[in-house]
């Protein structure tokens, strides 16, 4: 924020005076704890008095838009040359993905929550409001990106000039293609050793149907070409339909929350405008909430004194709760309510993984850590679950595998908790045709998350699985192992073209179980890390489904039944008996672990009674060690789950249960 | 709580840390050096024998053991120093066993008339196997003929004192191979012999070549087999099992090895050595597990500047003390009679220690451990599971311990105040 006061007299050139009078708000509203400042309050009329007034921009000397790109591609980059271009950040070396503020984010160089900075930027002479809405790089996170997308009006599209375009590139083109953005393609990377941006011009044409000559070569790195980014920005994309004279209309996209002061709402104003004091309500909730703040974000929080219809800023209203602040909702004036612009539906969970703590007494640790992480992230769905084995939990329900992983991570490194994250699964559905249970139900179709309320075939009229549109981008070495992977994944083909040369596009109908595990993994192993995916929502399809049980002993393993594609059935049990066996420590008698599909067993491993188990040396030396082998083994007994005669150790579920990631 | 019999005497125990060559299996602490300094070693092992004495304040020493390492490189002049010390800090019995562990090479054989000499009673030698290739394997310093010769001079020092030990379960061996060795063994040896399992552990070269796949060893089955074969061919060559990997004949047992299983103190004196005992001369009652400084030099560092060179002591429970005697215990023949696990917990028997649990009972009825009205032991096929037995009856102990305790504690915090019934866990 001193960053931006420091600068502010340069830009504002012509409003000099009035960049003291900022300053001096600024600092009434420390010391007086936010009060309302001298003499604009609810007092409409008193508005026009207003001195820094952001109304000073004409809505055509605003730009909205954002930044979409593959990961890695440069778009976090571009936006640091951006903001220092800009002066919304002093230039140094350390400017590294400024608006990355996670730590897993700047570990693994993705965007996870989207963050805005407002620049100001003199061009022709006159002086543009620019509105930089940061968007995360995965589809996983397409609904962050539709969210951004609904504020701007232009997008840049930047497309590595190495590695050309890549699949989550196709995604996101086709999310601001659908939302009728005007898209200014930008190549990046032209300094590296390789790269060969005409070669990628060609694949936008071809891809995109953007004429090559329209694409902006830049190194963001090196800051090359960067300006003329800026140019094309307030020369190509339009500025935003609004009308200050209308009542307030505004659109909330994003939302984080603050320990201190609550809810701090991203709002775009399609209408009107919004200041402190003013009355506003919320069509979601029809709540009234009278304005603390509102600002601008530079990328740091920036109160103003009000925002104008065609901005975009964050409001302070004293909401508690996330869910106050609906992603999609829109907010108006008590007295004058307005038609809401239209939303967007609500973040769908594709991938839900149970989690629990490694040890039961930290269930509540894990709870408040939970709870505080989804409220800035409202996208993960939480219901309380338990496991006889692994005790109190929850199944949470993510956008896809990289937002889940994203959670876990977030949860180890911002609030030091250790989980058991269980394999994922995704959400099965079913046509019920037994009436009894409609009535049960109260719905014909249901979905079901967890394997214990699979129902019987009897009962359905059919199973449905989720199913999603997959997009691989890979030179056209790798395609015979490529297309015999998919096929593997019960993939069905849809398209598959050239875009240049050597490099192809494909596109697959995938069933969502089959590439929620482990496929990324795969497909980039066997294409040395050249080919990239992504994939889409695509609905249900018909599926022949079945629940898996699995028996120690004969006896019934609650928490280890599954449902798998009937194809997969066999190697699915298989691999599940084996891990078992490996990790199930062997007992007085042999243990049968069998695979059973209703009373069919399909795989069966078998765990030889120990014969012989007892230390050959046990003197004055080696008493400790022992002991303390036998008391951690001892320990383990009271943890220990007996399905029948059998002890099983809660490591053998963690086994079992747990991601494996180095298949 | 110390039972007079367990804390009036000690046992002794004292480590040579070095070896002169690094066996392919072996991770315990031991240095291989050319140059020790022996006398350096024997001012320090003495310092430190002075030391421990005094604060064990004990009357008696019944035994000594002298481990390693390689004691047999120490000098007989050493061991001569330490039992002379021993025996001017606190009494010894005339007939006090003093064992030590010796590699069958020639140049220790030759030094045995001196070692016995010093003072050492009873001699453990570590012939391993009867087979060159095994031995090369083992990574061992003799021959299989150098072991038998080693072997007879021992005997000839040492009769009916002399124990061997061997390895089975060594890469490429059989159950009959195994067995033709036994034989050939018993028609040599004396009236001890100690068999030891082959434990591959971390960091041994062993342990990389079989990981590696450059050696495989013979799978748990054949393993058990071996074990069983063994404790056949022993007893009826009228060898007793009297723990799980030591036979003896005419109660020709280690006296020493003996006090380990049955709880008894133990002073342990050298580098990384390992002691139990209330060190009532530094005021305190309660038994503490001790280990001196593993590395020589910083051990004798130690000893040098405090008069011993203990790194930790840990006090023991009294659940620690009956845990321990419960898993050693177990491991003799004899296992634990009510008389001495009484003597060791008063008003806690064995049948509400671990009887009462169902796993324990199942045990029972399956004839892997017998409790009767001698006490708690394993049964023949029960002592090769016993690892496996041990986790459920130390949980067991654990349970029904803490809930004595608690009966205990609410027996005396809810005595009536005027005499009455007394009170009862109905409610």
């Amino acid at each position: 924020m001193l960053i931006g006061l420091g600068r502010l007299p340069v830009w504002f050139s012509r409003w000099r005076l009035f960049s003291v009078c900022v300053r001096l708000r600024l600092h009434g509203g420390a010391s007086a704890g936010g009060g309302p400042p001298g003499g604009a309050g609810k007092d409409y009329p008193q508005r026009g008095k207003d001195n820094y007034d952001l109304s000073e921009f004409p809505t055509e000397n605003i730009r909205n838009f954002s930044i979409i790109a593959h990961v890695d591609h440069g778009k976090s980059t571009l936006a640091d040359r951006l903001l220092e271009i800009t002066g919304a950040i002093v230039k140094t070396e350390r400017n590294k993905q400024v608006l990355d503020k996670l730590q897993v984010e700047r570990e693994r160089g993705i965007t996870v929550k989207a963050q805005t900075a407002t620049l100001f930027y003199h061009h022709a002479g006159r002086t543009y409001l620019l509105n930089l809405i940061d968007t995360p790089g995965h589809v996983d996170f397409s609904y962050e990106v539709s969210r951004s997308l609904s504020a701007c009006q232009g997008v840049l599209l930047i497309v590595d000039a190495n590695e050309g375009i890549q699949a989550q590139t196709v995604a996101n083109f086709f999310l601001a293609f659908e939302s009728q953005l005007m898209i200014i393609p930008v190549i990046n990377k032209i300094d590296l050793k390789h790269a060969e941006p005409d070669r990628v011009a060609k694949q936008i044409e071809k891809v995109f149907d953007i004429p090559k000559e329209e694409c902006i070569q830049i190194s963001a790195k090196l800051g090359t070409n960067v300006d003329k980014v800026l140019e094309k920005v307030v020369e190509k994309i339009p500025p935003p339909c609004a009308n200050l004279s209308d009542p307030l209309r505004a659109l909330v996209f994003d939302s984080t929350y603050d320990h201190y002061r609550g809810v701090i709402a991203s709002i775009a104003l399609f209408d009107g405008w919004v200041q402190k004091g003013d009355k506003i309500m919320s069509s979601y909730t029809k709540k009234v909430y009278e304005v603390n703040e509102v600002g601008i974000l530079r990328p740091d929080q920036y109160p103003v004194e009000k925002l104008n219809a065609g901005q975009v800023g964050y409001l302070v209203a004293g909401m508690k709760e996330v869910k106050e602040a609906q992603i999609g909702d829109t907010f108006y004036l008590q007295k004058q309510p307005v038609e809401p612009l239209a939303g967007f539906k609500p973040a769908k969970p594709m991938v839900f993984a149970g989690m629990y703590p490694v040890d039961q007494s930290e269930y509540t640790n894990l709870r408040k850590a939970v709870e505080k992480l989804t409220l800035n992230d409202s996208s993960v769905t939480v219901h309380r679950d338990s496991s006889p084995a692994l005790g109190a939990g929850w199944r949470l329900g993510f956008l896809g595998l990289l937002h889940m992983e994203v959670f876990n991570q977030r949860l180890e490194q911002e609030y030091n908790a250790s989980v058991i994250l269980t394999a994922p699964t995704v959400p099965y559905k079913a046509v019920l045709s037994s009436s009894k249970l409609i009535k049960e139900y109260g719905e014909e179709e249901i979905t079901i998350l967890n394997p214990c309320h699979f129902p019987d075939r009897l009962q359905v009229k059919e199973y449905l699985e989720p199913v999603v549109t997959g997009t691989i981008l890979t030179p056209d070495d790798y395609i015979g192992k490529i297309i015999s992977l998919s096929q593997s994944r019960r993939g069905v083909q849809k398209n598959i073209v050239y875009i240049d040369d050597h490099r192809l596009m494909m596109q697959y109908l995938f069933p969502l179980n089959e590439i929620v595990v482990d496929f990324y993994d795969s497909l980039k192993s066997l294409s040395s890390g050249y080919a990239s995916f992504d994939y889409e929502d695509a609905g249900y399809q018909v599926a022949d489904l079945i629940k898996m049980d699995f028996y120690l002993n004969g006896k019934c393993v609650e928490e280890l039944a599954t449902i798998v594609h009937r194809e997969k059935a066999y190697a699915t049990g298989k691999a599940i008996a084996v891990r078992l066996k490996d990790t199930i420590p062997q007992q007085l008698f042999e243990i049968a672990i069998q695979a059973a599909i209703g009373n069919k067993i399909i795989a069966r491993e078998t765990i030889k009674a120990v014969r012989k188990n007892v230390l050959a040396k046990c003197y004055g030396g080696d008493i400790t060690r022992k002991m303390k082998l036998l008391k951690r083994q001892a320990e383990g007994k009271r943890r220990m789950r007996k399905i029948g005669n059998v002890e099983v150790p809660k490591d053998a579920f963690i086994n079992v249960l747990k991601r494996q990631k180095d298949k | 709580m110390e039972g007079s019999d367990f804390i009036s005497n000690l046992r002794f125990a004292f480590q040579w840390p070095y070896c002169e060559r690094r066996c392919t299996y072996c991770n315990f602490n031991k240095y291989i050096s050319t140059n020790v300094n022996h006398d350096a070693m024997r001012d320090g092992l003495v310092r430190e024998t002075e030391t421990l004495l005094g604060y064990s304040q004990v009357k008696e020493i019944t035994s000594v053991f002298i481990g390693g390492g390689t004691p047999s490189l120490a000098r007989p002049s050493t061991i001569a120093s330490i039992l002379e010390t021993v025996a001017r800090v606190t009494h010894v019995p005339h007939n006090m066993e003093v064992s030590m562990e010796a590699n069958p090479t020639s140049a220790a054989a030759s030094r045995l008339a001196e070692f016995k000499a010093a003072g050492v009673t009873r001699l453990s030698l570590g012939v391993q196997a009867l087979c060159d290739r095994d031995l090369s394997i083992l990574g061992r310093d003799h021959t299989a003929r150098e072991a038998l010769w080693s072997l007879e001079e021992a005997r000839r020092f040492f009769p009916g004192q002399t124990s061997v030990d061997l390895i089975f379960g060594r890469p490429g061996q059989n159950v009959e191979s195994w067995e033709g060795e036994l034989e050939q063994l018993i028609a040599l040896c004396d009236h001890h012999v100690s068999l030891y399992q082959l434990t591959l552990e971390r960091g041994t070269a062993l342990y990389k070549q079989v990981q590696e796949k450059a050696l495989s060893v013979p799978e748990q089955e054949t393993m058990a087999r071996m074990y069983q074969a063994a404790r056949s061919v022993l007893g009826k060559a009228g060898f007793l099992q009297y723990e799980v990997s030591n036979f003896a004949k005419n109660g020709a047992v280690c006296m020493h090895n003996l006090g380990y299983w049955r709880g008894r103190q133990y002073l342990g004196v050298g580098p990384g050595a390992h002691g139990r005992f209330a060190p009532l001369g530094e005021g305190e009652t309660q038994r503490e597990a001790r280990i001196q400084t593993l590395e020589p030099s910083d051990w004798l560092r130690e000893v040098r500047r405090f008069g011993h060179g203990t790194r930790k002591r840990v006090q023991q429970s009294e659940l620690d003390i009956l845990e321990e005697l419960l898993v050693m215990g177990l491991r003799m023949n004899e296992g634990l009679t009510h008389q001495f696990w009484l003597q060791r917990s008063p008003g806690f028997d064995l049948q509400e220690a671990v009887g009462d649990a169902a796993e324990v009972k199942q045990y029972l009825e399956d004839e892997l451990l017998v409790l009767d009205d001698r006490g708690l032991r394993c049964s023949w096929e029960g002592l090769a599971l016993l690892d496996t037995l041990l986790p459920t009856l130390l949980h067991q102990l654990q349970l029904s311990y803490q809930k004595s305790v608690n009966r205990s504690l609410s027996l005396t915090c809810f005595v009536p105040p005027a005499p009455g019934p007394t009170p009862t866990s109905h409610t």
